[in-house]
């Protein structure tokens, strides 16, 4: 019924009257009025030539009255109106602001921000008056200038109004609905009458109103469910971030932007570059943030503030981004403002930024997820999701604010991982389809990510309980071998400690003849690969290794991979401790077990650290007086150093505090989440307070390890070699 | 011409699992889902030529994984925004065997050489 206005709800007969006189039943309606710029009450504000910035006609209207060397008015220095006054200097008008306050955008930046970025305005071109009042608008016939309060006038072909907008409820009032601002709604998004629901610029929720776009998706997404009777959604607010769509003006806000007195903001003001970088916090967790001139790591601090990570452990490097978070990937050429198009941004699928710009305008795509889908930019690795975001928020301007975290495990549920953990627990789920069912999943039987995640979640949960569904495994793990891009499978037998004899490279050598093994290669945890072994033959070549004493290395899994180690105190003239025989204990109680993600270890045997242990998941530095315990390191695509966990003096307390660690991250990492992220979403004082501070905690994590070894710790090579999950491994027929 | 060639029985295959069938035409990945129903198609994604049968079976679609293409198990269309399509097979269950409708195996022919 496109072109008809509503203009009656009659809530008792359930029927919406349009102007024409139809009327329209309905059983559940939904309100989505919008909103009206607000037009000011004062004199000549309906002359021609002066419009309002809102839709795309008002759009149309403003670049069919700019004209080159014509003078134009906005009234209004908040987002939308810089926004207009840069569009129409762009037309080569001359451009004034007129703004109420003494701070441009004063909703989103503090003083030294909105100073900063009137000063680069008016270095453009831009005239800007703050502090001005108008009075009325004067002319005869047009728009010929706008007198402020003060009796001076500005000569105007054009004004634009940007002052505010206005919530449209007047069908909403009329029809006895309750309205302040907006038309009120509950977390449900229903209005007082429960058989309405209103979402979007004309609803107001929990006293707060939005004018951009993602709060209205979120609020969608959570009517859509209540409409469809599946009832478990609800709307919690939105957290929104601003962006200046003006090229050059680098600024983002989100949150607070100035701080109570039970809040600390540090700063960050070089005015040489033009760069000022604000963070509020309370109590070690962010709860705002202003960057102007330097808004690189704009997603990164607002994942922190979503997420209400304790900052403490990295206090004093937050202000200068995550880039010196020991993160050194890809710090220098993030600059998303400097990229050419045709600059690889995700190396993985081989995404250039053009692609990525192009398909979020022409397929109108607002989230990272719809990015992902359609461009596979940082959906690999995922080291470049940051500048995937960033060209996002770029790209969409203010229309960004894409809320991060509390994000569902995946599309099939609407609860979060660690909703999904404690149910596990305190209901005692122990299947896949019992948390299914009692979750109630949006699918029969999930989706790749939730069933990995899920049968991760109950093998930790349930050891020696819960049965592991191999259908829910990726190939890897399903056939303990890794497989490669020609479709043939590569195998990594487990080293301890790195440590191998001449009998079991004999059985290597062996192996890699009789099975005509193509290549051998040396990896970076000290064991040896056999690359391009065919499926068929997996079972055979274990069992030929496994009579010389080789098991499975799990090179293949989220599991336990390696601990490498040096020579240490036995051979080497610097070592302090003998490492190596650490680091085969380490591996001998640690082997086997399944964690959120990969999860390296290794052991160095005097500070030089030749094992690197400093950039693995848990690194062990012996010392003349005991040993050093670092975590969360990481050394992938994106580097990062480990923190110090603690100095302990004896093996016993080594093995006690690793496996207690290892726990831990096994509890309660999200799955696929590495360590380092791990540490920086929890924070380090978390950390410390279970392994370190509170003994009786240690000793349960470890406690609780150790059990959960004595069912993993079965070597998966063997089994399979005696006749396991034998159809994995065979065609099912050979026609032809 | 093709015909109904018997390849297994329905338990051969675990439930949300595949298996390969080799074939003339090529590998031959078939699938057998949580409703017990059966489709067979090409074992060869439509994106980088990933072995489909090593996928997750989730619903009527099989993840590839290369790179999470989603196929659909039914005409082996690739899931959008994804594009692409895998050959699918014909498959009739009876009695819990399991046949796919194959090219006959060609059958050698004597060619009159001329000398």
């Amino acid at each position: 019924m496109k072109g008809t206005k509503a203009v009656k709800i009659d809530r008792l007969k359930k029927l919406v009257v349009a102007a024409d006189g139809t009327e329209t039943p309905y059983d559940r309606l939904l309100l989505a009025t919008g909103s009206e710029p607000i037009m000011m009450p004062i004199p000549g504000i309906y002359l021609p030539g002066v419009v309002p910035f809102r839709n795309i006609l008002d759009v149309d209207a403003m670049l069919g009255a700019a004209e080159p060397a014509k003078k134009a008015v906005v009234i209004g220095g908040g987002l939308l109106g810089l926004e207009a006054a840069h569009g129409l200097m762009k037309q080569g008008m001359d451009v004034t602001v007129i703004h109420l306050k003494g701070t441009l955008m004063e909703r989103q930046l503090d003083e030294v921000a909105g100073d900063m970025l009137c000063a680069s305005l008016e270095k453009r071109g831009l005239t800007v008056i703050r502090s001005a009042e108008t009075k009325a608008i004067v002319g005869d016939g047009v728009v010929r200038a706008v007198r402020l309060q003060d009796d001076t006038e500005l000569v105007a072909d054009l004004v634009v109004m940007a002052v505010d907008i206005r919530p449209n409820i007047e069908l909403a009032e009329k029809a006895g609905l309750h309205c302040q601002r907006g038309i009120v709604t509950g977390d449900t998004m229903q209005t007082y009458d429960g058989r309405i629901y209103a979402v979007g610029e004309c609803a107001e929720h929990r006293g707060r109103t939005y004018d951009l776009v993602a709060p209205l998706f979120e609020q969608a997404k959570v009517c859509a469910n209540q409409l469809a009777e599946l009832g478990h959604a609800a709307y919690d607010g939105s957290m929104t971030s601003s962006k200046l769509k003006v090229t050059g003006i680098d600024l983002f806000s989100a949150g607070k932007i100035v701080a109570d007195e039970d809040e600390e903001a540090p700063v960050i003001k070089d005015a040489g570059r033009g760069i000022y970088k604000k963070l509020i916090l309370k109590d070690n967790r962010l709860q705002g943030a202003v960057l102007y001139g330097d808004a690189l790591d704009a997603p990164w601090y607002f994942q922190l503030m979503r997420d209400g990570t304790d900052v403490l452990s990295n206090r004093e490097r937050l202000l200068f981004g995550q880039a010196f978070l020991g993160d050194s990937g890809h710090s220098t050429e993030n600059v998303i403002l400097d990229m050419v198009d045709s600059m690889e941004v995700c190396g993985c699928n081989g995404v250039c930024k053009g692609e990525i710009t192009d398909a979020i305008t022409d397929k109108n795509l607002f989230t990272l997820d719809d990015v992902r889908a359609h461009t596979k930019a940082s959906s690999s690795c995922g080291s470049c999701t940051g500048m995937v975001q960033q060209i996002l928020a770029f790209t969409l301007g203010t229309e960004m604010s894409e809320t991060p975290a509390d994000k569902p495990l995946c599309k099939c549920t609407e609860y979060i991982h660690d909703q999904v953990r404690t149910t596990i627990l305190e209901n005692e789920n122990k299947t896949i389809a019992g948390v299914m069912m009692f979750l109630e999943w949006q699918t029969t039987d999930g989706c790749p990510g939730c069933r990995q995640a899920l049968n991760y979640y109950l093998l930790c949960a349930w050891p020696g309980e819960y049965e592991d569904d191999q259908q829910s495994r990726y190939i890897n793990e399903r056939v303990h071998a890794n497989i490669q891009k020609d479709g043939t499978f590569s195998v990594v037998p487990r080293m301890f400690g790195g440590m191998t004899t001449a009998n079991e490279l004999r059985a290597i050598a062996d192996a890699a003849d009789k099975y005509n093994v193509p290549s051998l290669h040396v990896t970076g945890g000290q064991r040896i690969d056999l690359l391009g072994v065919e499926k068929e033959v997996l079972p055979e070549i274990w069992r030929d290794l496994g009579k010389a004493g080789l098991v499975a290395g799990h090179a293949y899994g989220k599991a336990v991979r390696t601990v490498k180690t040096c020579v240490g105190s036995e051979w080497c003239r610097f070592g302090t401790q003998d490492s190596t025989a650490m680091g085969i204990k380490i591996e001998k109680m640690c082997w086997g077990a399944w964690t959120p993600h990969k999860y390296k270890l290794a052991v160095s045997g005097c500070p030089l650290n030749c094992t690197e242990a400093t950039i693995k998941d848990f690194g062990v530095v012996a010392v003349e007086s005991g040993w050093e315990l670092h975590v969360d390191g990481n050394g992938g695509v994106k580097v990062r150093v480990t923190d110090l966990l603690c100095k302990v003096e004896t093996e016993a307390q080594v093995l006690e505090y690793t496996g207690a660690f290892l726990q831990l991250y096994r509890e309660e990492a999200h799955y696929l989440e590495r360590t380092a992220p791990w540490l920086e979403r929890v924070g380090m004082a978390h950390i410390q307070n279970r392994i370190v501070e509170v003994s009786e905690s240690r000793k349960a994590l470890h406690q609780r390890f150790l059990h959960s070894q004595q069912y993993f710790q079965d070597d998966p090579w063997a089994t399979r070699a005696a006749g396991a999950d034998e159809h994995e491994f065979n065609l099912l027929k050979m026609v032809g | 011409m093709k015909q109904w060639t018997e390849i297994g029985h329905i338990d051969d295959i675990p439930r949300l699992g595949a298996r390969v069938v080799q074939a003339p035409e090529g590998d031959i990945a078939v699938f057998r889902n949580a409703d017990d129903e059966i489709f067979a198609i090409e074992d060869k994604c439509p994106h980088r030529g990933g072995p489909l049968s090593q996928g997750i079976v989730h619903g009527r679609r099989v993840t590839c994984t290369i790179h999470n293409w989603a196929i659909e198990l039914s005409n082996g269309e690739a899931v959008a925004p994804d594009e692409g399509c895998a050959t699918y097979y014909g498959v009739t269950v009876k009695d819990c065997i399991i046949s796919l409708h194959l090219e006959q195996a060609a059958t050698p022919t004597l060619v009159a050489v001329s000398e």
